[in-house]
């Protein structure tokens, strides 16, 4: 078998089905992103130049604005943990539920969680977590891994999540209607919600001036979770500081666009503390986690530009990779260009195993183009690409320079191989036995030889 | 432990770095959508936004009734506070109305009437503060949400809001009723929150 990239494996064994949703859902995604931003501001380009300077400021200032952070959610009454790594974030999870002898809980989409693999490792130690998101809440019923950042379950159609429901018990008979499915998760998850004692969620930005965190859903899963809960958790990735709260507006008008074309997202939360007294219902206790993760190793590395994320899967929706190859095919919680920068570095234990998914990339420059915080999302992965080749890690798909390198120093072999090669555009060489050619046009097209004809036209032009 | 180590860090990764950005600083201009503003009244843009992603304005309690006679809700609650401008109105129709909710039966409750703190023109976006509403989840179990409010407390942009958020530990802007397209991309409204979501404008 020829030794293709793992990317590409996954690309060529997804099935029509699941290709079909994915690409259908990333399409109209960009679509809506477009219409909104350019119907909206005159400039969005510039709004684009604003935000990543601001998350720059931030990320080069983290160590005074996390500090700041941490005083701000002391001073509105809020516990706050930090944790350097997944061991040190789970353990803190589990310690705040364990003291407080709390066993059932919901959880609202967060990828930070995703990362530290937080609901196996909850449910080991015999709590129950219940995803609350209703993509998520089938990616959990289904034993599935989301596929893309926003939308967990855009390589799902109705029918398997149909047969989901019918299989996990959420209904007695088979109904694909999309209504009908939301109705039915509606029912079961509210019961589970008033049940439940603590509610874990993600945080999308905390401003540091305030102490706030900002919680954005569609759906309201959080405001669900949270409300009938004695204890919140949110769980945070350092990289999530916004210095005050007139920033969020920069970040809050680009994430609901970017992400799905809305001016805002529907419920836009702002959470700084334990519930106020006199309220009836919501938490009585709030705790933050901050987690470093490997945060730390992108800071320090040269493709630190990739913390300014926002995580709103523009760069997903638009990349002609991931709509082939789906996000599974990263290997991550996070697919798509974003996952292919942001994955090797911040898993850097895994790089050698992950050193392929920056080659996974035709350098097309869409996904910089629509990044909201404006990541040159294509130069880091040219620098990954690089890191790799350092480090001396082979990658499926390598030619051996070395016949290049003696072509290219002897003139007249040179000209004899330029002269020599016109004659492949008549061999078939892609079915030429030699190893590393075959794994190199698995993955690319010739076009046809056209070698030699430079010198050509140099010498008629000396003769004229 | 972790915190001592996550500083260290930090400060050593940056240490690194060749020159640190400043912040860039923007004008409120910059970030405000004219063309979602208009230029009418804040009231109308409100109005036009908030429709634009589904909510309903109303005027009077008239049309709060008409719309539950219409989809067959007969069973709700009323923030206390509310009882005289709205609430009571609603029982004169026939409608039951309970000022106080018990969770045992958050499924009894069919519509649920709070306080909104104000909106938000630009964005179309009610503003629930968690100071002002009588109890968070009768403003979100019920099918349908009611948030009262005055024409005076419509401010006209996200920045202006941003500005004004007060001491409350929890505020939620809410644009819309609750929403999902998590299927097929289909979109579903009344996933977890209200299904309906309407700013009744008492003045
Ligand atoms: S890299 Fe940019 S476009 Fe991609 S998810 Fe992050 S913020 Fe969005």
């Amino acid at each position: 078998m020829v030794n293709r990239q793992p990317i590409d494996v996954y690309a060529h064994d997804i099935g029509e089905e699941k290709q079909a949703s994915v690409l259908s859902g990333s399409a109209s995604s960009t679509e809506k992103r477009l219409s909104a931003l350019f119907n909206d501001y005159d400039d969005p380009n510039a709004l684009r130049k604003l935000a990543g300077g601001i998350k720059d400021h931030t990320l080069h200032h983290l160590d005074r604005y996390l500090e700041q952070t941490e005083a701000s959610l002391k001073r509105n009454g809020g516990h706050v943990h930090f944790a350097d790594t997944a061991d040190d974030a789970r353990e803190a999870v589990l310690s705040i539920l364990k003291e407080r002898e709390l066993t059932r809980l919901t959880k609202s989409k967060s990828m930070a969680s995703e990362e530290i693999h937080l609901n196996d490792y909850l449910t080991e130690q015999g709590i129950e977590v219940l995803e609350s998101d209703l993509g998520e809440f089938i990616i959990q019923l289904d034993g599935d891994t989301p596929s893309h950042i926003v939308r967990p379950i855009i390589h799902k159609n109705r029918r398997e999540i149909a047969r989901s429901f019918q299989r996990g018990g959420i209904a007695t008979d088979y109904n694909d209607d999309p209504e009908t499915i939301t109705r039915r998760a509606r029912v079961h998850l509210r019961e589970k919600y008033m049940q439940a004692e603590a509610v874990i969620t993600g945080g999308n930005f905390i401003s540091a001036e305030s102490g706030r965190v900002v919680l954005v859903t569609n759906e309201g899963n959080s405001r669900f979770g949270m409300a009938p809960s004695r204890v919140h958790i949110a769980l945070v990735g350092i990289e999530k500081l916004v210095p005050t709260d007139r920033d969020l507006a920069v970040f809050l008008n680009l994430l609901g666009r970017s992400a799905t074309g809305q001016q805002l997202t529907v419920y836009t939360e702002f959470i700084s503390g334990p519930k106020d007294e006199g309220q009836p219902s919501g938490p009585e206790e709030m705790h933050v986690v901050l987690m470093n993760n490997g945060r730390t190793d992108v800071l320090a590395s040269n493709c630190r530009e990739i913390l300014r994320c926002i995580r709103c899967s523009a760069c997903q929706n638009v990349c002609p990779v991931y709509r082939q190859a789906s996000g599974h095919a990263y290997r991550s919680p996070y697919g798509g260009p974003v996952g292919a920068v942001l994955s090797p570095i911040l898993f850097g234990d895994k790089f050698p195993e992950l050193a392929d998914l920056p080659k996974a990339s035709s350098l097309c420059g869409a996904c910089n183009e629509v990044c909201p915080v404006d990541i040159p999302i294509p130069d880091l992965l040219l620098r990954l690409r690089d890191k790799a080749k350092r480090e001396h890690i082979p990658q499926p798909g390598d030619l051996p320079m070395a016949p290049f390198a003696t072509l290219a120093t002897s003139p007249a072999i040179w000209r004899t191989a330029m002269t020599m090669s016109k004659a492949m555009n008549h061999l078939p060489i892609h079915v030429a036995p030699v190893r590393p050619l075959q794994d190199w046009l698995g993955q690319r097209t010739l076009p046809d030889w056209h070698g030699g004809d430079f010198r050509k036209w140099l010498k008629s032009r000396r003769e004229n | 432990m972790s915190r001592d180590t996550i500083f260290s860090k930090i400060r050593s990764a940056i240490s690194e770095l060749d020159c640190k950005a400043e912040h860039p600083g923007f004008e409120d201009d910059t970030i405000v959508s004219s063309s979602r503003l208009g230029s009418d009244s804040p009231k109308a843009a409100f109005k036009r936004n908030f429709e634009a992603v589904n909510g309903r304005v109303m005027n009077s309690c008239d049309e709060v009734v008409a719309l539950l006679h219409e989809q067959g809700q007969t069973h709700g609650y009323c923030d206390p506070e509310l009882m005289e401008s709205v609430g009571q109105r609603l029982v004169d129709a026939g409608l039951e109305v309970e000022t106080s909710y018990d969770r045992e039966r958050y499924d009894d409750y069919a519509f649920g009437i709070t306080r909104a703190t104000g909106a938000i023109a630009e964005s179309g976006s009610l503003i629930l503060d968690d100071a002002k509403t009588s109890d968070r989840l009768a403003a979100l179990s019920p099918w349908v949400h009611v948030a009262v409010l005055r024409e005076s407390e419509i401010l006209r942009t996200i920045p202006e809001a941003l500005g004004r958020l007060n001491t409350s530990r929890n505020i939620i802007w809410a644009t819309g009723p609750s929403k999902t397209a998590d299927v097929e991309g289909i979109l579903i409204e009344g996933v977890h929150g209200p299904g309906e979501q309407i700013a009744l404008f008492v003045d």
